[in-house]
């Protein structure tokens, strides 16, 4: 049933049942008036409840969406044996960016992977903000023991990078996922290089 | 030596298991303890296990890297495993720096590591 019909058969029953209080007692005012006072917050708290229920209702139902697309949004996938892609597509807000690091961490924990090649092709625009983020998203998943390429870093990406100044000396990028892809199959068909990774 | 922490001695590789969060002195003691131990047997490699600590503070960041710097004069290195995703968010918003530091997802992985770079 529709909440236009729900509440429409409420508001009728009020109007009907008011209605009949009038035939009943409109020989006497004063008891009509009287009813009417203690019937009209009555029937209209009712009338509010069932509105109100249905509004909260379906902001839950928006609440629970908004945060499937969240979830969603994020994906971590596993290519192959310990090598993970972590496609961002999209605005990258705070709130995101922390859910994002999170979600790569305990999936690199839960599937050891090795690798994680995280693309950023579907970012649109970044800021100071969210490039300090995945600097230390990478820098969590080093810690963690994986290594971690960006790739799909478009132009302006790159340009605004360099204007804002972020160092990003210790970042393994490569321009297209296809290129991640084959630099994370060198990090893990050949056997790990014996100097130390970093720089 | 620490009641807090297990080394075993495995090959030519030296395993310390920290077991729960340490106060200062018993990680100092870690560090010495590793320290003198790394030349009495030629080890070659050392792997600490830090999965069991739910915080590692400066401290302990520091601490870790005096291990891998001792370690690396007496000819062994070092590999920390196990970070937590939450200590490792924690470690890299505080600015912690691990850096002359490898690190591994577990054990395994880091008998790998030290494996290979022989």
């Amino acid at each position: 049933m529709d909440t236009d019909e729900v509440l429409g058969i409420v508001l009728l029953l009020r109007d009907v049942l008011a209605r009949r209080l009038f035939v009943e007692y409109q020989h006497d005012k004063d008891l009509l008036n009287a009813i009417l006072d203690a019937y009209e917050p009555a029937a209209n708290r009712i009338a509010v409840t069932v509105g109100v229920s249905f509004v909260e209702e379906r902001e839950r139902v928006i609440r629970e969406q908004q945060e499937a697309i969240r979830e969603l949004s994020t994906p971590v996938l596993q290519v192959r044996e310990r090598l993970l892609i972590l496609p961002i597509i999209g605005m990258l807000d705070a709130q995101r960016a922390r859910q994002l690091t999170e979600q790569l961490l305990s999936e690199i924990q839960s599937s050891r992977a090795k690798v994680v090649v995280i693309d950023i092709t579907g970012v649109a625009t970044i800021d100071v903000a969210v490039a300090d983020h995945i600097v230390q998203t990478v820098e969590a998943a080093r810690l963690m023991g994986a290594s971690a390429i960006i790739t799909g870093l478009s132009s302006k990406i790159a340009q605004t990078l360099v204007d804002l100044g972020v160092d990003l000396s210790m970042m393994n990028t490569v321009g297209d996922l296809q290129g991640g892809l084959e630099e994370a199959e060198r990090l893990l068909g050949v056997l790990p290089p014996a100097e130390p990774t970093e720089r | 030596m620490p009641h807090r922490v297990a080394i075993l001695a495995q090959d030519h590789n030296l395993i310390a298991a920290i077991q729960s969060d340490l106060s200062d002195s018993e990680v100092l003691e870690l560090r010495d303890d590793l320290a003198e131990r790394i030349g009495r047997r030629r080890v070659r490699g050392i792997v600490v296990d830090v999965t069991a600590l739910d915080v590692i503070d400066s401290f302990v960041a520091r601490a870790l890297r005096e291990i891998a710097v001792l370690a690396r004069l007496r000819g062994a290195e070092t590999i920390i495993v196990g970070i937590q995703p939450d200590v490792a968010i924690a470690m890299v918003q505080f600015k912690l720096n691990l850096t002359p530091l490898r690190t591994a997802l577990d054990l395994d992985e880091a008998l790998g590591l030290l494996e290979c770079a022989r």
